[in-house]
This record gives C-alpha cells, structure tokens and sequence, in this order.
C-alpha cells in the first residue's frame, strides 16, 4: 500500500510515494533520481548507501522512508557545492583517496559527522570511529591523512 | 542548476547514458553518431588497430582524443595515458581527453588485465601519439614550405623561426586516415607502431610528473556516474535468483509467490532464474520471496575443515615442472640438513565494494550493454553470442563500476541482462544482491604449498623443491568472450571447459639444484558452481609467494643467516639486489636485530619478502604486533622498495602501492571464504570480513625506483604479491611460530601460541 513522504533532500523539497517499508535507498535512488547513496549490502555492513538525517549519518539501505518523513536528508552531493567543497571533501580531493570510489558516501558522509562533534580527533578516535565502514580498494591509509588534513582545515 | 536539477534534466532528456558514454562535445566535434559508430559523411576509417584515427584525434581547437582500449578502475592508468599521449603530441597535459572501453570507440586491448595497462596497453598510445606528431610535423612543413627538422612543437603549435601553424589548424576535426604497422594480435598482445620514434626520456616534460586523477573530484563531489547510474528509456529491473545448494537445478517455480508484487514476474531459462519489475525496489522483493522447487542436495562439496585434505588425496588433471635446474633429488641425498614445510591458502572472494551491475537493451536495432567488468569487448562477445545477435551489430560499453580486481561477478552480470532483456523484449538493468557477490563470484584458488631445502654443511643451499597443488586458477576464462565461462551459460546449454594453470614462484635465485613445479585438482562441482574459480587480484601471486617466501624465511633461519643477507647471497641481477637493498635502508634493517621472540603479552617482529612479477621487482619490510591474549597481529608498519621500471607518474603509484599492501594484509589475515557440502556461506561482510580503519597499518613507506630508460612495467598488482609472507615472517620474528597457513585470524594465532 503506497503512501506519501515528503521530506527534504540536499536543501530541496521532495516527496515520493512509496510503501512504507521501503528503504530511503530506493526512494533516493528510484524515484528521486539521486544517484550518490549506492548499494552496497543491503544490511547495514559496510556504508556505501549512508546518508545524514538531520546530520547523523545513518545507513539508508535499512532505513524505512516512513522514518524520513519530515526530516532533513543530506547526500553526498549536497554535502559541499563545487565552488565551496567541504572540508573533508577537498581533504579527498587533496590526497587524491579513492580509488573506485563506490564507498565513498560511507565515508564522507560518517567522518563528516564525526568531525563536527570531534574537531580534535586522534589517530585512535578517527580508527575507532570509522570502524565499520568498508573500503575495498585498501585506501585506509589516504583515508586517514584525508580525515586528519580535514580536521586541521576545519580548525584552522 | 545545482546536482539534483542537472541530474533530473538529463535523465527527463534520457540524455544521462549519451553524457557517460560518449562526451558530446568531443564526440560530435568528430561527427560521430550517439550510437558510437562513425559517421560515413565525417568518413572515419573502420576502427582498425591498424589506423591511426582509432588511437588519437585532433579537434579543432587542436585539443587531442585519446581512445584506449584499456580501461582504469580507480588506480589512474587512464591519467599515465593522458601523461605519454600528451608528452609525445607536445601538448599540455590538460589538453588530451582519454576515452576508455567502449567497443565502437576502442579497438580491443584486452581490457583491464594483469597491470599491463602501461606495460602493453599504453605502449600503443605512446607510439600511436608520436606517429601523430610525426604525420602534423610533415604537413606542417609541406605547408609552411619549411624542412620538417627545421621545426618545434609546443603545446600543439608548430613553429620555424618566423611561422606558426596549430595542430587544430592542420587536421583539427578531420581524420589522419594513415596506417600504421599492426602486428594483428588483439587484447594485451596489440602492437602497433608508425615510422616515428617515441621521445627519450631525457626529452620528458608531462611523463614522470605527479599529475592528480580529474576524476576523484567527481567522484568526491558526488558527480561521477557508475554503472549502478545508468538508466535507459523504458528500463526494467531484474535480480537473479540462484539456487540455495550448489548443484542444484530448477524442478519448478512458483509464481503466484510473487504476484502480489506489481509488474514482478519471472524469468527462466532451463536452470537461469530472474524476476524483474518495473520498479527495483519490487524486483528485490520479488527475488525475495519467489518460491522455487530446486532438485535435492548433491554434497558437491568437502566439508571446509577438510578442504587442503581434500586437495592433497585429490587426483591431478596437469602436472607441470617450470624449473628444472642440476639435480635436486642427488642433492637431497648427501644433504647436511634438510628442511620442509607445507603451506595453505583458502578459497577467496573479490568482494568488490558493490554487487555487479549491467544494463542491457538486445532489442533494438543496435543492442547494447554496459557493464562494469574489466572486459567490455570480451563481454559483446558473450552477450552476442547468448542472445544470438550478431556481433557486429552489438556495442559494449564500459562504465566504472563498484571496484574491480580481477574476474569478478561482473563478468557474470552483463551476459546476465542480455539473457533477461532479449527474453522480455525490454532494456534490463540487473544488479546482484550482496550474496550474489561474495557467495557467487569466481573465487581465488586455494592450494596447498611444499617447500623442501637441502643445506650443506657449510649451510649453503644445496638444493630447493617447491611444488604446489590445487585448483587451477582459471575454471572460468579471465574473460566473459564465451558464455561457457559465465553462470547465464552455465545455467543454460553451454558445459563449462575451464584451463589447467596454476603458478610457481616468480623469483631469481640461483640455487644450483632447483626444481619448482605445480599440479592442478579437478573443480569440486563442474557446472555452476560458486565456488568455480577465476582470476583475483594478481592470480596466485598472494597465495604462491606466502608460501615461497616464508619457506625462504625458514630455510634462512636454518642457516643461520640474516633473511636480508641469506636473499641478496643467492640473487646476482641487479635490479633485485637494488630492490631489496632499498627496502633494507628504508627499514633500517639490521642484520641481526631480533623481534620478541616468543616473549611478552605484546610482541613484536619484523618480516621480509622479495617477489618479482612481468618486469617489476619488489622487496617489503613488515613490522607487525602480536597480542597474546587475543591473537591480534597487526601489521602496523610496512617499508617497500618497487622498480617497475619507466614511472610515468609517481603520485598515484603511492597511492596504487598503499592499496595493494592493505588488501594484501587484509587477505592475509582475515580473508577465507566459508562454506559447507552444499552451499557458500560467506554471503555478506559480516561472514566475509576485511580489514577495517582500525586494523589499518600505521604507515607505508615506499622507495620508488625509476628506470626511465627502461620501458614502463606493471605496478597495479606487483607489490599484492610480496605482503603475505612479509606479513608471516614478521610473525616469526614476533612469536617464533611459523603460521603457514591464511587467513592467520586472532583464532588461529591464539591458538597457535596457546600450543607453542
């Protein structure tokens, strides 16, 4: 039985009519043409389809668009603007990370979370932290010189 | 127009496929049709390796198009491309555009495939480019009436001492139609060159420089498409459904299980099953809950406890001894000490970050797939040949998929859709489910390794043996050319028919009684099976030189020779002792130095490894931590040394070499693919993990040696190959116990020092 969501995506208006048990992944994905959450496991194990709600980062391959209804969706896309990148995303940019680049909603859209309530991070915080999202391509360490280099621009 | 907007526009236009796969701006320069194929007004030459037109062109404003027939997945051969094609045009690096993997734009050059993307592929861009220079040079001269030698090229502009013509103004939007010399070979073999000679690399201005991948700021911004983004017009969507036990063959299928699914319904084809829905969300819940009658359990497997048993008792289907060298069994005899020790490696999966995905559209006049997979001219092959369509009409186009280390379910995923779509009569996008991925995927073998050494009494190595035994690395081909090697076929009528290879040690010491030989076993199940094996990140590298390098290791200790020491005393070519050597100082290696032995709650041990692989040398110190009480090895520090000759670019060859140390060590010591008689059961991260951050190394170190004299050798793959055995001999170093056998899990070490 579809019903109707409405919510807002990357600073946008949307609405989508869906059954409620649909995860946001399909709604973003499907009905709203949003490309950047990606399809990674289906259940919550590695971070590719991640996206903030209401600034939290949270897993939307498990995540029933019914719960979205009224909050506030941030996607990669809409984490930064191509004239005003943010932080962590020049950070990416800088060290050159990814390398295939389908986790990268996992990461960003986590680390970007973490580092605004942990803008002096460790080594050991960013690690644990960071700890369960997957990179399969092994960029582990340019994701850490990423995530460090982010947290000194930000504090800058 | 911010993302969502741009996004939604092209995909209202249907112009989101057109936009990936053919850049308009350049491709209408050259008047090609939005089908790829050549224009006949614009009168293109056929794309043949053999014309010049199908490797560069010039545009009008004198900017060039570079069509490889390679392609990159995410380690940036396609911007060392860019570099070789740009410094043999003399023009600025920003002013080529490489174009990757489609078949109506790229001659066949053997797709992604064994780091050769320099090493062959780009060494046909590189001739093809300076032939170009060569040919605009000539007509510059003819037309500004000055001898050819008396000219320069800079940044495209050719010049005398007082005239000036541009590349855009000699030939810009028209075609060479020039031949060049073909050594009619196809895939990584093509060979083509023109009259002109490549630079010197004293001449290098763009080749040896850092230059960044453009395409990591898309992808960081969120504004790269992958194959899971592409749409068609009038696209359904499908998941496959493969049977619960190996084995098993479809007895019946019922689908009123899913019709109360909108538009779900039911594809089959003999044992091939798929649902598809207009709507993807409902073609998972359709692959969900559809209902099928599979035929009884046939136990096709061993029990995995007794997978190595299983390989030792197994008969053997080819026996091949690679080296043969004095006669090692008449040392054996008179030997002062003899050491021997057996190795083994698991089944594993590539499990790519992403499931495969490839769209499909059989049905009209020019079908088409896109595919992620590493062979997309292999793969019109196979869609054309399950479908029946002629290959001639057929394109298959390449568009950057979820990771790619080898033949991964990718390969299985485009002939998948074809099937699906000339079924249903519609374009088709499949995706596989996460099981469809790690359970399903060819894996990478798993063998088992023998090492034997006879040592004088001098303690010089008398004589060397090592054998391996296993499943070839190939029950299914490197490419998806022949539907016999993809699960679509070999669910349908075509038998599988894989080849007898396995590998031994790619190493140069000069024992002078050496033997290294391997056999291969039958596959546990022939037809369908998810356990069939293909090629993985540098094929029996990881596993074969674990084995060979941590016997080398063994056989050092036995001699009481420092590993470093022991190594350099039986190698003479110069680049290996170079390698090693310059792994030791970036270590600070010292002979001698101990780790903690067996000693300590936390101990710790460095390992050293040498491997050489088509061409490129590479020698690894590890430095790991061995927690007693849970059995965690962390391998915290790494020092490399690679020579993989020329270095076209040294900033993401860092990055290239980071990635495959980590998912070595991941490999290493966690990876193992689990299953039981009947069925993989390693179907998602949580039953198939890798590394995470956390057990991320400390820090890489890496000494590259450039040889810019030599032509460029592979570097995508090389240094996966040296890490398990750094890894293993580090542990020695750390606990005194040899772990020979991967994954060396917390399990498997706390139970190893438990006994020790």
């Amino acid at each position: 039985m579809a019903e109707k969501f409405s919510f807002v995506v990357d600073g946008k208006s949307v609405a989508v009519e869906a059954d409620s048990a649909m995860p946001l992944l399909y709604a973003l994905r499907s009905e709203l043409g949003l490309n950047n959450p990606k399809f990674g496991c289906g259940k919550a194990q590695c971070g590719a389809c991640t996206v903030q709600v209401a600034g939290v980062p949270m897993r939307s391959c498990v995540t029933p668009v019914s719960l979205i209804q009224g909050k506030r969706v941030t996607t990669l896309a809409g984490l930064g603007t191509a004239d005003k990148p943010h932080p962590l995303q020049q950070a990416y940019i800088d060290e050159g990370v990814p390398q295939c680049g389908y986790c990268l909603s996992g990461w960003l859209m986590t680390a970007s979370a973490f580092l605004k309530n942990n803008p002096k991070p460790s080594d050991a915080q960013i690690r644990q932290a960071m700890t369960g999202v997957k990179c399969r391509c092994g960029t582990h360490m340019a994701i850490m010189r990423a995530i460090k280099r982010a947290a000194q621009t930000m504090n800058a | 127009m911010n993302a969502i907007n741009r996004r939604e526009f092209l995909k209202t236009t249907g112009a989101l496929v057109i936009s990936i796969a053919l850049p308009s701006s350049i491709e209408s320069a050259l008047s090609q049709t939005a089908t790829g194929k050549p224009s006949v007004a614009a009168g293109k030459p056929p794309l043949l390796p053999d014309e010049l037109d199908s490797w560069i062109a010039i545009l009008p404003n004198g900017n060039a198009t570079a069509y490889f027939g390679k392609m990159d997945m995410g380690q940036g051969v396609d911007v060392a491309v860019q570099q070789i094609v740009a410094e043999e045009l003399d023009l600025a690096f920003e002013r080529v555009n490489v174009i990757m993997g489609d078949t109506a734009l790229t001659c066949n050059q053997g797709g992604a495939s064994g780091s050769t993307g320099l090493q062959m592929g780009g060494m046909a861009l590189r001739n093809a480019a300076a032939e170009a220079r060569r040919v605009l040079v000539e007509r510059a001269s003819q037309q500004l009436g000055v001898a050819a030698d008396q000219l320069r090229v800079d940044n495209g502009v050719v010049m005398s001492a007082s005239q000036r013509v541009t590349y855009g103004d000699l030939i810009g939007g028209q075609y060479f139609h020039h031949k060049l010399e073909w050594n009619k070979q196809y895939g990584n073999p093509l060979k083509v060159q023109g009259k002109a000679t490549p630079k010197k690399p004293s001449e290098y201005k763009v080749v040896g420089k850092p230059f960044p991948q453009a395409i990591i700021t898309e992808k960081v911004m969120g504004r790269q498409n992958f194959i899971t983004d592409i749409t068609v017009p009038g696209m359904v969507h499908a998941r496959v459904v493969r049977p619960l036990n190996a084995g098993c063959s479809v007895v019946s299928v019922d689908e009123s299980s899913i019709k109360h699914i909108a538009t779900a319904r039911v594809v089959r084809e003999q044992n091939f099953l798929a649902v598809v829905a207009d709507k993807e969300w409902d073609a998972v819940r359709a692959a969900e809950a559809l209902k099928v009658e599979w035929s009884p359990q046939c136990d096709p497997f061993p029990t995995m406890a007794t997978l190595h048993d299983h390989i030792r008792k197994s008969s053997i289907t080819k026996k091949e001894t690679a080296v043969n060298r004095g006669n090692v069994d008449e040392a054996f005899k008179t030997a002062a000490k003899m050491i021997e020790a057996e190795y083994e490696w698991p089944l594993q999966s590539h499990a790519s970050m992403g499931p495969a995905c490839a769209i499909a559209d059989m049905n009209s006049d020019n079908p088409r797939v896109w595919t992620g997979s590493q062979k997309p001219h292999y793969g019109r092959s196979g869609c054309a040949r399950i479908t029946g369509i002629p290959l001639e009409k057929m394109r298959s186009t390449w568009v950057p998929g979820p990771g790619s280390y080898g033949r991964n379910e990718a390969g299985d995923c485009a002939t998948d859709a074809a099937l699906i779509s000339k079924a249903i009569g519609k374009p088709v996008r499949v995706q596989y489910m996460r099981h469809d991925a790690t359970a399903w995927d060819p894996k990478g073998p798993a063998g088992v390794f023998r090492g034997r050494a006879a040592l004088d009494a001098a303690g010089n190595v008398a004589a060397y043996d090592f054998f391996a035994k296993g499943f070839t690395r190939q029950d299914v081909a490197t490419t998806e050319a022949d539907p016999k090697d993809t699960l679509a076929g070999q669910f349908t009528k075509y038998a599988p028919k894989g080849t007898l290879i396995f590998q031994t040690p790619a190493e140069a010491y000069t024992f002078e009684n050496k033997r290294c030989g391997w056999e291969t076993i039958p596959a546990m199940l022939e037809r369908g099976s998810p356990l069939r094996t293909g090629h993985f990140r540098d094929p029996l590298g990881p596993e074969t030189h674990f084995a060979s390098e941590s016997f080398i290791d063994e056989v050092a200790a036995a001699a009481n020779a420092d590993p470093v020491a022991f190594r350099l005393k039986y190698l003479t070519r110069e680049r290996d002792v170079a390698v090693i050597k310059a792994a030791a100082e970036k270590a600070r290696w010292k002979a001698g130095e101990r780790g903690s032995r067996g000693k300590g709650a936390l101990m710790r041990g460095r390992g050293f490894a040498y491997t050489e692989r088509n061409g490129t040398v590479v020698a690894l110190v590890a430095e790991v931590e061995v927690e007693r009480k849970t059995g965690r090895v962390w391998a915290k520090k790494f020092w490399c040394a690679h020579d993989c000759g020329q270095i076209i670019n040294p900033g993401t060859i860092l990055t290239v070499i980071e990635g495959n140390i980590v998912q070595a060590t991941s490999r290493t010591l966690l990876e193992e693919v689990k299953f039981d008689k009947n069925q993989v059961l390693s179907v998602d991260w949580a039953t198939y993990p890798i590394l995470e951050l956390s057990d991320a190394p400390e820090s890489i170190e890496i000494a590259l040696i450039n040889r810019p004299e030599m032509a460029p050798q592979g570097a995508g793959e090389p240094s996966h190959r040296t890490v398990p055995a750094a890894i293993a001999n580090a542990i020695f170093d750390a606990t005194g116990i040899r772990m020979r056998k991967v994954p060396i899990t917390p399990q498997r070490m706390r139970e190893a020092l438990l006994r020790a």
